[in-house]
């Protein structure tokens, strides 16, 4: 298999079909179920107490803004808010998890039956939400030995600050049919996700993760294909390419004349395979019961009815209102869209700058400066900055190619472009009686480029305008440096 | 009621209990005398009736999302068996035994 | 010095309050008979000399400041060793926890505490409370004061066991299935197993969650009264602590059970019930009636099946609330090569013969293919023993029976036979199933000279009704707490 992720097989004689399990951790300040913090980073345990480390006789108490936040989403994606949910143990044995139990939602979660809405190059498609349901985080493994992965480890050190954050796992239907539909899938989840505020959903950090189960079935079949299960996707990359080969895999199997097995596979990146993690025969019972620690979650219809009303625009909504509103692309809109700018694209337009003009700079520089530096471009940049940035350009005061460093400075958190501009002195030279007598300097440095001007060899003038330029350490108005150049040449 | 020593086996490695052998048949026959006396529970005619959930009948408990404390580390990890760096250590984790 | 040690709770405190003694020489006199006679009794699995000492001391110095005192100002109180408190070893009775300190303490802990009650040490139980008899506990049986070769019943025989050796005039004890009011029955105490979600469970080791309650052992009801007024209060910390004050427990406690409906519940008379049990419970109904109770007959049916769904209910939820005892992050470790491998040499070596039992009872009721059958259908026939209570209750302001069949059995008697040990709680499991408050109140010695008790219902949250009827017949009765009889501990030398 190579890394080009194409299924050809599969649309030919076979048809994948493809559900997902979608982890999303959620922003809120405290866990599930203690108060301890759920901020980023922290030195290892330093974010545990006794709940959330599983010491004896403490208890859990559940996180109303964790409740709140699964609600938001439930809503977002059309789903039922069950009157009455309830937390099951899930009862399992591993060293990353204090009580060697899961709470989670098992037949009654809190959000069931929504949709989403996808779309690729190849068409649009909706795929059913199962269900959302809550649960809470494990800790972290640090597994020590020569490969520093799980197998082959000497040992392992755990701990235990991320264990107890609240996740929400939303269960799509099997509903999908390739590895793009999987990848569009995933990222208009996470759109919503941010637009609702719910949790910065980073694959790469482990803030948003997905597991696919795939099968492949004659197409045309209406029966269900036995699936694997597919670990370790986190990037959209990993999941399109490890979708991809899943599908290939399984339709060479078959076609070889070999059986698929119920197991759970692991995506190896590098090697862009999948290989088995476990297979069904070892596949945990985990003993589901309600947790009698816990009492049923039943939401006020009042609640959920203010929930509802304080829900954002959602990104299909707002995509559509950008292409229609401000006459932008599809691409543009998603690239503005996937890079999370549509708000400062929205707060510059409302500043005064012209909708295309303003996407052009976010999609371009703005876009570019995230992605080497790694950094959000929303955290860095203001609508309202934009716009201004955009009427300095337009008044003349900044060039293009200025206002391009003044920009990244101001993403780089060096103050508004006004506040830049004044600081380093970067205004265009733009007083008449300044740059004329810088002009009649340049001509009289020149007098042979000037003579050709004054033959009418137009071109030359570039020229002195170059030297304006140097003269002015490129501040001068290139504009009004021609002009002025042009009637010094002509009137003698 | 009946048991096998396997179907022991099988529940003593679901339960993460390391059993000998005079435990596991010992096991055998109180499990199966105790469960059969707990089976009475299935002649009860229980259509209708939801399982009980939290006697008084309890709902909503929630707390507010606002910070509690958190112990110091030194606390955290005080009664590990082992621990290294800050965090707990445990032999090597074997995915197909978990 | 005047007798500490037989006096009531009531009387230290306001001995203590009026400066007549001292809450140093209080729990002095508490600790002397504690070493005196625990080698014996082996009702404490420590004792909490130096830290009782400093808290009477400084009760003493506030007083002598002029300072308010809490309710129970130099009471000694024991404390079962299932309930947490911080930095002192609390084992479960198990193995397993044996060198475990909390970071933390009970919430029942830090009201008792605030009370200015003296917590002078920490009781023997059986295993993680898994038994009727206190011989599970991992370190040594607890016996019965009053007759030292007999058990005090369990699961929190070391605090019956320490009120009725006055070793301690008030105890806190956890009843999940009778683990209150089985060994309060056979040591001849109060003992009172409040509404579920009254107290708080945090800090309360697990066994059975939809079941654990913690509560008071004394020697007279105002006593327990006055310690359960203490520990009854709504925490944040408990999802399933009722979160509304209190019913108040002392106001109406002497206002008799005259005009009251008092059922007595014809399916706890059945076979297994001891003739001596019988009788005295029997005379106790007859007393209540004397009092110008109207005693009526009322039927549970479904109380038959409570045993049962016990033994599915409970087993169910422990095997889950002991799994994070795996040797990670506190307690015992054995090594093992992989890490599912040291979990379970570790959980081999650490957890007795009982805990495995209903961990093994427990996995299996929960596994693949048997969940309905077994935890979902005994929650279901809980439902229905609820339904039966509230029907009852609809005309009965309390009902009564038999605490445990059986008075103060021999060590050993039945410890080959796991049944015959749960059956020790089949009077008792009921209440705790629908979550109503039960306490057990003695009645009267059978004919070995062995305490009997009554069991005493009353509907949710009213145990100011069950507690003003329990003080009515303790009246009544005057049952003498002293133990006695040939293989009694010997009582406390006079003064």
């Amino acid at each position: 298999m190579t890394d080009t992720p194409r299924a050809a097989p599969a649309e030919e004689a076979w048809e994948a079909v493809i559900g997902l399990e979608v982890h999303v951790e959620l922003a809120t300040a405290t866990k599930m179920f203690c108060g301890c913090s759920t901020d980023f980073g922290g030195a290892p345990n330093t974010r545990t107490c006794p709940v959330c480390l599983g010491q004896p006789g403490t208890l859990p108490v559940t996180n109303r803004g964790a409740v709140e936040s699964a609600i938001r989403l439930g809503l977002a994606l059309g789903c039922d808010i069950a009157p009455s949910s309830q937390f099951h143990r899930k009862n399992y044995f591993y060293p990353d998890m204090p009580k060697n139990y899961q709470i989670s939602q098992y037949d009654v979660p809190i959000c069931r039956g929504g949709a989403l809405e996808v779309s690729t190059d190849t068409g649009t498609t909706t795929v059913g939400i199962t269900r959302v349901h809550m649960e809470e985080d494990t800790g972290k493994s640090l597994h020590i030995g020569a490969t520093g992965r799980l197998h082959g480890a000497e040992y392992s050190l755990v701990d235990y600050n991320r264990a107890g954050i609240p996740l929400l796992e939303i269960v799509s239907e099997p509903d999908i049919r390739s590895a793009e539909e999987a990848a569009a899938y995933v990222a208009e989840l996470r759109a919503i996700v941010l637009a609702l505020g719910i949790s910065d959903a980073k694959l790469e950090e482990g803030s948003m993760r997905c597991d696919a189960n795939v099968s492949i079935r004659p197409r045309g079949s209406g029966a269900y294909g036995t699936r694997a299960e597919v670990k370790n996707l986190n990037s959209l990359r990993s999941l399109r390419r490890a979708v991809a080969y899943e599908i290939e895999r399984q339709v060479t199997h078959l076609e070889d004349g070999g059986e698929v097995v119920q197991e759970t596979r692991h995506w190896d990146e590098d090697g862009g395979r999948t290989y088995t993690l476990r297979t069904k025969e070892t596949t945990e019972d985990y003993r589901y019961f309600p947790d009698p620690d816990l009492v049923p979650i039943e939401p006020d219809p009042a609640w959920i009815e203010e929930i509802r009303a304080s829900l954002p625009e959602l990104p299909a909504v707002t995509r559509a209102r950008l292409m229609e509103v401000h006459g932008l692309s599809r691409e543009q809109v998603a690239v503005l869209a996937g890079a999370g700018l549509v708000a400062v694209l929205e707060e510059a337009v409302e500043a005064g700058a012209e909708a295309g003009e303003a996407t052009n700079w976010l999609t371009n520089e703005v876009v570019a400066w995230a992605g080497e530096r790694d950094a959000d471009p929303a955290r860095a940049l203001a609508g309202v900055h934009l716009a201004e940035l955009l009427a300095l350009v337009a008044d003349g005061t900044l060039s293009k190619k200025l206002a391009r460093e003044v920009l990244t400075d101001v993403l780089e958190g060096g103050g508004t472009p006004r506040e830049v501009v004044a600081e380093r002195g970067l205004e265009q030279l733009s007083d008449e009686a300044e740059l004329a007598a810088v002009c009649d300097q340049v001509i009289a440095d020149n007098a042979e480029a000037a003579e050709e001007v004054r033959q009418g060899n137009a071109k030359a003038i570039g020229a002195l305008v170059g030297g304006v330029m140097r003269a002015t350490q490129g501040k001068a108005n290139p504009q009004l440096a021609n002009k002025l150049l042009r009637e010094r040449l002509a009137a003698e | 009621m009946t048991l096998s020593d396997d179907d022991v086996r099988h529940v003593a490695r679901l339960a993460r209990l390391d059993l000998s052998d005079e435990a596991v048949e010992q096991l055998r026959s109180q499990l199966a005398d105790i469960l059969a006396y707990a089976e009475q529970v299935g002649e009860v005619a229980t259509a209708d009736v939801p399982p009980m959930r939290h006697p008084f009948g309890l709902r909503n408990v929630m707390r507010e999302d606002l910070a509690g404390e958190s112990l110091p580390r030194d606390e955290a990890i005080s009664a590990a068996p082992e621990a290294e760096d800050g965090r707990f250590r445990v032999p090597r984790i074997v995915e197909a035994e978990q | 010095m005047i007798d500490l040690v037989t006096r009531s709770a009531l009387e230290l405190r306001d001995l203590v309050a009026a400066g007549e003694v001292s809450a140093v020489d209080v729990a002095t006199a508490h600790l002397e008979r504690i070493h005196a006679t625990d080698e014996r009794v082996g009702a404490f699995l420590r004792t909490l000399d130096d830290e009782a000492l400093a808290h009477a001391a400084d009760i003493d110095r506030r007083r002598a400041a002029g300072e308010d005192l809490g309710m129970l100002a130099g009471v000694p109180l024991a404390v079962k060793d299932l309930l947490c408190t911080r930095g002192v070893e609390t084992t479960a009775g198990s193995r397993i926890l044996a060198d475990y300190r909390p970071p933390y303490d009970a919430t029942a802990v830090i009201h008792a505490r605030e009370a200015d009650a003296v917590i002078i040490g920490k009781t023997n139980m059986d295993e993680f409370a898994m038994g009727s008899s206190c011989e599970n506990s991992a370190f040594f049986p607890t016996r019965n004061p009053w007759d030292l070769g007999r058990v005090p019943g369990g699961s929190s025989g070391g605090s019956a066991a320490a009120v009725a050796a006055f070793q301690a005039p008030l105890a806190l004890g956890t009843d999940t299935g009778g683990s209150i009011r089985q060994p309060a029955s056979l040591c001849g105490l109060v003992g009172v197993k409040p509404t579920y979600g009254l107290v708080s469970r945090y800090g309360l080791i697990a066994f059975a969650s939809s079941l654990d309650q913690i509560g008071p052992f004394a020697r007279t009801v105002v006593d327990a009264a006055e310690l359960l007024t203490v520990i009854a209060r709504p925490d944040p910390r408990d999802s399933t602590s009722i979160p509304k004050p209190p019913p108040n427990l002392l106001a109406g406690l002497d206002d008799g059970a005259d005009g009251l409906r008092v059922g007595v519940v014809a399916e706890f008379f059945g076979d297994g019930l001891e003739a001596g049990v019988r009788t005295r419970v029997t005379e106790a109904v007859e007393r209540l009636a004397g009092l110008g109770a109207d005693v009526v007959e009322v039927s549970l049916p479904h109380a038959p099946y409570g045993l049962p769904a016990y033994y599915l209910i409970a087993p169910s939820e422990c095997s889950s609330n002991l799994a994070r005892y795996d040797g990670v992050r506190y307690g015992l470790r054995e090594e093992g090569a992989t890490s599912a491998a040291m979990m379970a040499a570790t959980r081999g070596a650490g957890f007795g013969t009982e805990v495995k039992r209903r961990l093994m009872i427990g996995t299996y009721a929960l596994s693949a293919g048997y969940y309905d059958a077994y935890y979902a259908q005994a929650q279901r026939v809980r439902t229905l023993i609820a339904r039966d209570f509230d029907a009852v209750f609809a005309n009965c302001d309390v009902i009564v029976g038999p605490t445990a069949p059986t008075a103060a059995f021999p060590l050993g008697a039945k410890t080959d036979d796991p049944l015959a040990m749960y059956l020790n709680d089949i009077y008792s499991v009921p209440a705790s199933l629908a979550g109503i408050p039960a306490m057990n109140l003695p009645v009267g010695l059978d004919d070995d000279g062995l305490p009997v008790g009554l069991q005493l219902m009353a509907p949710m949250l009213d145990e100011p009704v069950m507690l003003r009827v329990a003080r009515a017949l303790e009246a009544a009765v005057g049952f003498a707490t002293t133990p006695r009889g040939p293989e009694a501990l010997e009582a406390p030398a006079a003064a």
